[in-house]
């Protein structure tokens, strides 16, 4: 299939399987060498990329999980793409060279991505912006170094000229199969069913109708997990349809009582939603994938997939979110907490899908407990969401939920049972805790044993009371 | 004058361009051949059938080849002859490889290798030391044991006695470029390989090997890597094998690289360990003697296993006189991945065993640990001439900028009045009958002991005896939240302890325009060797750095190199590096003499000048006029390093030229309710000698202390009951990010001059800082102790449920 975006201001027009990465492309095709693979599954960030879309908005994904036909329209600027036409080096590279931020060099062009792309939007908050891009060498401190002394130099002329450039090449867009041939985009003739076309539509009742008559194929919304299947399990996806273009399915409506967030709405708009409202959810999210992930993952694919270890889940189904699914015309809501079944099977007809998620705006009580071994982009070992609501010093309602501790995100109801009705304490947290046993059996594996999550999540009840009354919890606000 | 300066990594704009090419960049000729392993599933057993007819019908697949196919399997091992390149049927892990796929693309060859079909006849893997140690699988005949003075009688008399056990993780290099390799045909039969690889030499003689040819059929190249930490020393053979037969045989150029989980499942990793410690001390809190027993987990092949091994012998003593010792290590064979080097190799694990004690003896004692420490260190160096002191150097809090300091001060001969010696080497003060002598457990005199004097700076430096009191009050009010704070010192002995490998060459030409060539036995990984020698070459010529081509390791120029690792890079390929540019130097000071009115020997080589006493004249002039007459403009430089020799059987004799000390102190603060835990401060004093570039050597220090933090906190290797790696990819095995690092990171070069005559007196840096991570699980496990009565007996690595477990032991 054929995909019109920009390479470092250059528009490409590139035949490709619709599962070819970008970062293949790059490698193999384009050959630019200069952007990475250190992991081939979003996790490393030696791929990043700058990716700047029609409306302006300039953001870093990672190259090794993104499919060609998510940047139709769209302007991507590589480590190539950051030094001056001239070669005067950007305000980051030269901070780089001069703090001694490489070594090896290899996780190099992807940090100059992040760094390029924060620069960019203003970002100073240096150690979130940079969490998505390991490197081995440093520790980290030459590169925070080089991070703030560049955060003060002027864009470069160059860097804000992408979004002019798509609006004179691709607005409006083509039709796909009117591509005509320019650029330097090849074929490439490895790739497997480079022949079917995917389905992209532009609003959700035309996915709707399709997905209704093609309930065996599969949706990609932000690829963060999808990608995997094809770059670590080849797994031939077989029919596919691209909801990047669903422009309905994405943005946050919030009103007096309701928050609703669509399906295609990526974590980053999420996080900055949630900030003011929940932050101790927002605050999660910011530990959730990195800004690379959040710029891909969507609320809708986090949910949808199923994964016992979603971080969503738990906060929505503390928040007592509702979930909008459709199927053709006909759409039904439930509670976030009935859509999961069991490990891996959701109540999900074929050819249904996530249309958004809503959460009703309440006074925030809402804590959410990420437990991982590393602070920043690990997945949870346990992640717990606690929202208790007090009255006259008794608990009146309580939403307590959980992942990592069942084969689905699930609510601990006998805890909460436990709890209803007895005074807000750490007596009354105490008792309950037996009750955890009763709602939860969790697995061993390599994040943790069954033992350290029962305990742990008994012990974030003790912590969510503790927090409320006023006590030091929280290892990330500790001031050296 | 380009020694001691703080210039950039040579290739810092290609990184920061994205035009630094490594092995997967280089172009490719069209026909090229991508290759894939297949891997097995189990960790023990047979192959009994493989059915690979959908591997061998996958789109773009060219050939697929089993141990069977080939006439004889090659060797991969660096050491054992026990590596086959596939297996002969035999499964020794789960990841073993058994077949191997060429294919159009990496993609292609990849899919295809995963649709092969293997049948195995499953046997019971020994996965973990426990089960090695029943089954008595093991590598050498039975443990090494070395020892000094009478531990028996010592632990009899003694008044206190601490013991335990200690298991340590192992670690994942996680270089960010994973292995790689291109072969590349030549006419005649001949090989060129690009290959990331510590160890071009390595490579050169496994192809010849595999391939029937003699060495010099042989080309390895390789200008860098995207980082090695050890793993690329021995690593790399099985790709180059690889490529080169399956080249030989199609005549077509072949790449491989490994998917990361690929790169996971079948490298080897830091050697896990288990340390049972027992050790007595006097009232006063002297060790009067330890027991170790060390057992070593070194998976299935012999690799690099028994010097590493033998490297955690070495440093079970790190920073203390032990008046009596006995380090007992058991290598046990396992159906896991073969450990392999990685920064420190096995010094790490020795280090954290003698540490551990240290830290159970001050609970148990009820001494302040950083005292109990100071007591028993080695003794002072005497002073000597070659003990300096210039400024420091000193790389503040994570945000701020990088200091350049005047380095200009060096040479001044250090003024010591409060000689830390007396003050502190009280241990080692007179116990009856005289003092013990300050030798190792393999009797080795200590020389240049820097720790008590370190220690004394920077527990100034850091604030540390009003640190612990505020922490002590912290605690004492904190319920949920502990902070634990810890200073450890690094005693590091440089030099390979194989000692034949302490040698090195270089090869250095001067053009006739006056512009140099620069190439050595060394490789690049990103450390900044290449830019550290070549300020070496510049310095002797007295040009500016930018005159000299850094150009990439090439068996071809430079033959019969030892891997670089051991830290030994710099200090012996730079002086290889100093004895060619010398050779040359002599040469054009003779040719010039007469022109210049002098002496040769009285000529001297700087600012860009060539110089007598009475005259002068441009550097390039000066090689033009020798060019002119006839006088040769390269030459090679070797070295070997003088004074060591050893017994690695026995355990007895002088296997370091010298030893790099540092110390750190760490604060850190957990949350007994779930484990987690952070590092809040860390400062850190270390000594590079007098060093060669003090931007790349803080470079090192930083980047080694959050590794070695890494390995001893997030990093966690899980595998299965059946001995199949769970943690296989930075989804699942963390290596620290941004935040990881301590908010507050102060790091100083102690700045003295090395008393053994290395080049320009600096001193080995790679491995060193990686142990002072140690500091982190020192106060993470006095944070835990904080949390109740008892000792903690923290495990390694201290993920938040090892830490979790440490308070519930402190609370029982």
């Amino acid at each position: 299939m054929t995909t019109r975006f920009l390479l470092n201001g250059e528009p490409q027009t590139v035949e490709a399987a619709p599962t070819r990465t970008l970062l293949d492309w790059l490698r193999e095709d384009a050959r630019l060498t200069g952007t990475k693979e250190g992991c081939n599954e979003g996790d490393c960030g030696a791929c990043t990329v700058m990716v700047t879309d029609a409306d302006g908005t300039a953001r870093s994904l990672n190259a090794c999980i993104l499919f060609l036909p998510q940047l139709e329209g769209r302007a991507v600027r590589t480590v190539e793409g950051i030094a001056a036409p001239d070669g005067t080096l950007h305000p980051v590279q030269q901070a780089m060279v001069e703090h001694h931020g490489s070594q090896c060099g290899f996780c190099t062009p992807g940090f100059i991505a992040s760094m390029a792309t924060a620069h960019l939007n203003g970002a100073t908050d240096h150690e979130d912006q940079i969490a998505g891009n390991l490197c081995r060498c440093t520790g980290y401190a030459p590169i925070l170094r080089a991070a703030r002394a560049a955060s003060t130099a002027p864009i470069p002329p160059h860097m804000k000229t992408d979004a002019a450039a798509i609006a004179s090449h691709f607005f409006p867009v083509p039709e796909i199969s009117q591509g005509e041939s320019e650029g330097r985009g090849t074929a490439s003739p490895l790739s497997s069913n480079k022949d079917s076309s995917p389905f992209i539509p532009t609003d959700s009742d035309a996915l709707a109708a399709w997905y209704a008559a093609h309930p065996d194929a599969t949706l990609i919304a932000g690829a963060t997990d999808v990608g995997l299947w094809v770059t670590k399990q080849h797994r031939d996806l077989g029919e596919v349809a691209f909801l990047n273009q669903c422009s309905d399915l994405k943005g946050i409506d919030a009103d007096q009582e309701t928050i609703r967030i669509g399906a295609m709405t990526n974590m980053t708009d999420v996080l900055t939603a949630m900030a003011p409202r929940h932050p101790s959810y927002a605050e999660m999210i910011r530990r959730y994938g990195s800004v690379q992930v959040r710029n891909a993952a969507t609320i809708g694919g986090n949910i949808a997939n199923g994964s016992p270890i979603g971080d969503n889940p738990p906060a929505l189904i503390a928040l007592g979110a509702t979930l909008h699914l459709r199927h053709g015309d006909a759409r039904r809501d439930l509670p976030l907490e009935e859509f999961f079944l069991s490990y891996g099977k959701q109540d999900l007809a074929p050819g249904e899908f996530v249309e958004a998620v809503s959460l009703p705006a309440q006074s925030d009580t809402l804590r959410v407990y990420k437990l991982s071994k590393r602070f920043d982009q690990d997945i949870s070992a346990v992640c717990g969401a606690f929202n208790l609501s007090v009255e006259g010093g008794m608990i009146k309602t309580a939403r307590i939920a959980f992942g990592g501790m069942a084969g689905t995100p699930k609510r601990a109801t006998a805890v909460e049972k436990a709890l209803l009705g007895a005074d807000f304490s750490e007596a009354s947290a105490r008792a309950a805790l037996p009750a955890f046993a009763q709602d939860f059996a969790p697995l061993s594996d390599m994040r943790a044993s069954s033992v350290y999550r029962l305990e742990a999540a008994r012990n974030m009840l003790l912590r969510y009371v503790a927090e409320m009354s006023g006590q030091a919890t929280n290892v990330l606000e500790v001031q050296p | 004058m380009s020694v001691h300066k703080p210039l950039p990594h040579d290739a810092a704009r290609l990184h920061v361009t994205g035009a630094a090419r490594y092995v997967d960049d280089i172009p490719t000729p069209p026909d090229c051949l991508h290759l894939a392993f297949g891997l097995s599933t189990v960790a023990k057993g047979h192959v009994t059938d493989m059915d690979l007819r959908a591997t061998r019908s996958s789109a773009g697949v060219f050939a697929v080849v089993t141990g069977a196919d080939l006439a004889q399997i090659p060797d991969c091992s660096p050491s054992n002859h026990d590596e086959p390149l596939l297996s002969d049927g035999t499964i020794h892990y789960a990841g073993q490889p058994l077949f191997l796929v060429a294919a159009r693309s990496h993609l292609e060859a990849r899919r295809a290798a995963a649709l092969a079909q293997p049948i195995f006849q499953d046997e019971t893997p020994i996965l973990t030391i426990e089960e090695a140690q029943a089954a008595n699988s093991r590598f050498e005949d039975g443990p090494r044991i070395y020892s000094k003075g009478d531990v028996d009688e010592a632990l009899r008399i003694a008044t206190h006695v601490v013991e335990g056990r200690l298991d340590i993780g192992g670690q994942e290099h996680f270089y960010l470029e994973g292995q790689s390799a291109l072969a590349l045909p030549q006419e005649g039969g001949d090989m060129v390989i690009h290959s990331s690889s510590q160890h071009p030499t390595e490579i050169q003689h496994k192809v010849a090997d595999a391939l029937g040819l003699p060495m010099h059929a042989v080309r390895v190249e390789v200008r860098r890597m995207g980082g090695g930490f050890g793993g690329k020393e021995s690593q790399g053979n099985h790709l180059a094998i690889a490529c080169a037969i399956i080249a030989a045989q199609t005549g077509r150029p072949c790449k491989m690289r490994y998917d990361r989980d690929d790169d996971f499942i079948i490298t080897g990793k830091r050697h896990d360990a288990t340390i049972d410690y027992r050790a007595g001390f006097d009232a006063d809190g002297r060790l009067v003697g330890v027991d170790f027993t060390q057992h070593i987990r070194c998976g299935w092949a012999m690799d690099l296993s028994l010097p590493v091994a033998d490297r955690a012998m070495l440093h079970a003593d790190n920073a203390y006189l032990l008046p009596a010792a006995r380090i007992t290590s058991h290598r046990w064979k396992t159906n896991t991945q073969s450990a392999t080097a990685f920064r420190g190799f096995g010094g790490p694990q020795g280090m954290v065993g003698i540490e551990r004690v240290m830290d159970h003896a001050a609970h148990q004692l009820g001494i302040e640990p950083l005292a109990l420490r100071r007591l028993n260190y080695y003794r002072e160096a005497p002073l000597t001439e070659g003990r300096a002191s210039g400024g420091s150097f000193s790389g503040k809090m994570k945000g701020a900028r990088l200091e350049t300091a005047d380095l200009k001060g060096r040479g001044a001969v250090r003024v010591t009045s409060e000689g830390g010696a007396k003050r502190f080497g009280g241990a080692h003060s007179p116990v009856a009958g005289g003092q013990t002598p300050n030798t190792t457990p393999y009797g080795m005199e200590v020389e240049d002991f820097l720790l008590n004097e370190m220690t004394e700076r920077l527990a100034e430096q850091c604030d540390y005896t009003a640190r612990v009191a505020r922490v002590d009050d912290w605690n004492a009010r904190e319920p949920v939240l502990k902070r634990g704070i810890a200073l450890t010192p690094v005693k590091f002995g440089i030099s390979f302890t194989l000692t034949h490998l302490n040698q090195a060459g270089a090869l250095v030409h001067v053009y006739q325009d006056g512009s140099i060539h620069l190439n050595h036995g060394g490789t690049e990984m990103g450390q900044g060797l290449f830019q550290k020698v070549a300020q070496v070459a510049a310095h002797r010529f007295g040009v500016a750095p930018e005159r000299v081509k850094i150009t990439a390791t090439d068996t071809g120029k430079v033959p019969n190199t030892s891997a670089t690792a051991a830290s030994s890079g710099t200090d012996l390929n730079g002086m290889a590096v100093q004895a060619a540019c010398d050779k040359i130097r002599k040469r054009i000071a003779e040719g010039v003499a007469a022109e210049l009115h002098a002496e040769p020997a009285d000529i001297t080589f700087e600012d860009g000048l060539v110089r007598s006493p009475t005259a002068e004249m441009p550097f390039d002039e000066a090689v033009q006029r020798a060019y002119m007459a006839r006088i040769s403009l390269s030459a090679t430089g070797f070295y070997k390093t003088p004074k060591i020799a050893w017994d690695r059987l026995k355990g007895q004799g002088r296997p370091f030229l010298y030893f790099a000390y540092g110390a750190a102190c760490s604060e850190v603060v957990i949350d007994t309710l779930t484990g987690e835990n952070r590092i809040l401060r860390t400062d850190i004093l270390h000594d590079a000698g007098a060093s060669l570039n003090p931007a790349l050597d803080i470079g090192q220090i930083e980047g080694g202390f959050v590794q070695g933090a890494g390995w001893l906190t997030m990093e966690e290797l899980v595998w299965d009951a059946k001995g199949a790696l769970k943690t296989h990819a930075p989804s699942t095995y963390k290596i620290p990010c941004a935040s990881d690092a301590p908010d507050i990171f102060n790091v100083s070069l102690y700045d003295a001059a090395n008393r053994e005559d290395t080049i320009y007196r600096s001193k080995a840096v790679g491995e060193p800082p990686f142990m002072l991570g140690i500091s982190v699980f020192s106060a993470l496990s006095h944070a835990c102790a904080s949390a109740g009565a008892n000792f903690p007996d923290l495990q390694a690595p201290a993920t938040p449920e090892a830490i979790l477990a440490a308070v519930g032991r402190a609370r029982a």
